[in-house]
């Protein structure tokens, strides 16, 4: 790897200029699409296909065709909300806390991170949805004059604070992505022809780009950077006190908001990993997302991969030492329970499989890189099926101990999310520039001085 | 009224700044800088002021604040009291979430808001002629003409010695 006098590899390499960086991440949305996002794209939807028909399938027919029962009254349904809020996060830390701490590294991916935030609280928000059985009625959980009374929320709710929480977060990812988006929307623009360039000079809001607007424009995002990063923090505390303001044994614990936002952000990290790694290779950016950019990623995944396994060592150590009989079994049966497969693959996956991280080996291949990643992601959805199926399914009387297991519809649930999130994620891949051009463009290696004036004057077509 | 103008357009940032600063220091008036990428020092070269948005922000999140403890306090504490748990109808710990999340909700969109507004940038509006190639890589420094002392032979000859790849002469309508 090439560096500099300091010693310090580049962050992009490859020599660019900015007219590279425009040329390299707009040419894939000029040209027809590969043969690979087409195939991309028939996977996915064919997942939200399948996933459409089992949604419409349950709500048709009512929350009784899912496996859930009088003990355990969340299942796969949470499962899935809590891991997709979870997701987000990553978007949100990479483009907010990065960018406060001037992290420069963030400018190769924030764009996509952001994409997948956004597409991940979409996921997120639409289980409990599903999960109200007459999802029409959603709209019943907001505080509006009703002719009911008017009966208002329940404000001292955790699960009303989940819908301000989410609200705001997909409110606010979507304003400060799209704050980011309309530089490159104008370069998009500049260089479209035909009906492209109409579509693309409404969106980009008649952007020059002078240096007034500049000035302001950097001020806000440095604002909107600062509100988002309590907020990131704040969402997932949110959607932990839905258990830790209950008194179901393995939920009750003030551990929860932390342990819950650094859960986030170690999978919302796991994720990033999987699409971009993905995504340098189709899309031909690997001199945009360098092993620099990945090694970075890898980092955050070990830390905050540790910081989980020791979350979860204290949980055990508070069961224990809490002297509470019902705390002490909940883990004993966590670990050696029903549902131990569920434990240990979450503890194998999220625990041990980051750590692989430490040897050269493992962290200079892509590909294992790569099956890391996935590991996490599996390994973070379990992780939620085990705190919320494993807390209930043994109930205070042994008269209501249940078993849980998930039916079809419910699997065609999972795979609901998945399918919008990868369709969703293609469409943007085809149609909005993927890295933040304009970003990239004040982090290239530049010569050290500007050419000597002379050398360009032969250039000089004054019009007078 | 029109007003004349003399565009030069440059291939490196700084020397948009050279011929900026010139500017600045013979007093030539500086319509504007146009950059694909914001470039730093060319707030003072032009000086222009710190933006004023934080206030718009402190302004908006406080609205939020007060707003989202008032909807909480009287629509469960005055407007149909409800007993949850026993707690106080002004439970106020309770609603520190919701108040929260409605500061940060209103803050974010004053902010989006006034930085559209301020800047004059919205959906479909038109683009100014000449800055096609300023969203890729060339920054373009537009001088205003105001009097006979400065020549237009003067301004290709400012924009040529700091480098520039182009100079464009233009009258401008302006209403």
């Amino acid at each position: 790897m090439r560096t500099d006098a300091a010693g310090v590899a580049p962050l992009i390499t490859g020599g660019k200029r900015p007219a590279d960086v425009t040329r390299d991440v707009c040419g894939p949305l000029e040209g027809r699409p590969t043969g690979l996002w087409y195939l991309g794209m028939a996977v996915a939807l064919s997942a939200f296909g399948l996933g459409a028909l089992a949604v419409g399938y349950q709500v048709a027919n009512g929350i009784g065709t899912w496996g859930l029962n009088r003990t355990v009254g969340w299942g796969f349904d949470i499962t899935n909300f809590v891991f997709w809020v979870g997701i987000g996060h990553a978007g949100t830390l990479i483009s907010a806390v990065l960018l406060l701490f001037r992290q420069k590294w963030r400018t190769s991916i924030n764009r996509s991170a952001e994409a997948m935030t956004i597409f991940a609280v979409i996921c997120a928000g639409l289980y409990p949805v599903i999960h109200m059985g007459r999802p029409w009625l959603a709209y019943w959980v907001f505080p509006y004059p009703n002719a009911r009374g008017p009966l208002w929320v329940n404000f001292r709710s955790a699960l009303l604070w989940d819908v301000f929480a989410i609200g705001t977060y997909f409110t606010i990812s979507l304003v400060f992505w799209y704050i980011g988006l309309i530089p490159d929307l104008a370069t998009v623009r500049d260089r479209a022809t035909g009906w492209r360039k109409k579509v693309f000079n409404v969106l980009s809001f008649g952007w020059i780009g002078s240096a007034r607007t500049w000035s302001r424009y950097e001020t806000a995002c440095v604002l909107l950077a600062a509100l988002a990063t309590p907020l990131v923090v704040s969402v997932h505390s949110v959607v932990s006190t839905d258990f830790a303001t209950s008194v179901i044994p393995g939920w009750h614990a003030t551990l929860f908001p932390p342990y819950f936002v650094i859960g986030a952000v170690f999978s919302g990290f796991a994720m990033v990993l999987t699409l971009m790694i993905v995504a340098r290779k189709v899309m031909r950016f690997e001199d945009y997302i360098t092993m620099k950019h990945i090694h970075a990623m890898c980092k955050v995944l070990v830390f905050t991969g540790s910081i989980v396994g020791a979350a979860y060592l204290t949980e055990i150590f508070t069961a224990w030492y809490s002297g509470n009989p019902y705390e002490k079994f909940v883990f004993m049966n966590r670990a050696g329970g029903p549902f131990a497969w569920a434990f240990w693959i979450m503890v194998s996956c999220n625990v041990i499989s980051p750590q692989l991280l430490w040897f050269k080996r493992v962290r200079n291949s892509v590909l294992a890189i790569f099956l890391l990643s996935l590991l996490v992601n599996v390994g973070m959805w379990f992780e939620r099926f085990v705190i919320i199926v494993t807390s209930l399914h043994r109930d205070f009387l042994p008269s209501s101990w249940a078993g849980y297991v998930p039916t079809k519809i419910e699997m065609g649930s999972l795979i609901f999310g998945f399918g919008l999130f990868f369709t969703l994620f293609l469409l943007f891949c085809r149609f909005l520039p993927m890295i933040a051009m304009f970003e990239v463009k004040t982090v290239l290696e530049r010569p050290a001085q500007a050419q000597p004036v002379g050398s360009l004057e032969a250039g000089e077509e004054a019009a007078a | 009224m029109t007003r004349h103008l003399h565009i030069g357009y440059f291939d490196d940032e700084r020397r948009l700044l050279g011929a900026a600063r010139e500017c600045r220091d013979r007093g030539i008036p500086v319509v504007d800088a146009i950059s694909p990428f914001p470039v730093h020092g060319i707030d003072e070269a032009l000086g222009i002021r710190p933006s004023r948005l934080p206030w718009v922000t402190l302004v908006g999140g406080t609205a939020g604040a007060v707003l989202g403890l008032l909807l909480q306090y009287w629509t469960a504490g005055v407007n149909w009291p409800l007993n949850v748990g026993g707690k106080p109808l002004d439970s106020f710990p309770a609603f520190v979430p919701v108040a929260f999340e409605l500061t940060i909700l209103f803050a974010g969109l004053s902010t989006a808001g006034a930085l559209l507004l301020r800047s004059r940038i919205w959906p479909g509006r038109g683009v100014r002629r000449g800055f096609e190639t300023t969203t890729d890589g060339t920054h373009a420094l537009v001088l205003e003409e105001r009097d006979a002392s400065f020549e237009s032979r003067e301004f290709r000859e400012l924009f040529l010695r700091h480098g520039a790849t182009r100079s464009v002469e233009r009258a401008e309508v302006i209403a």
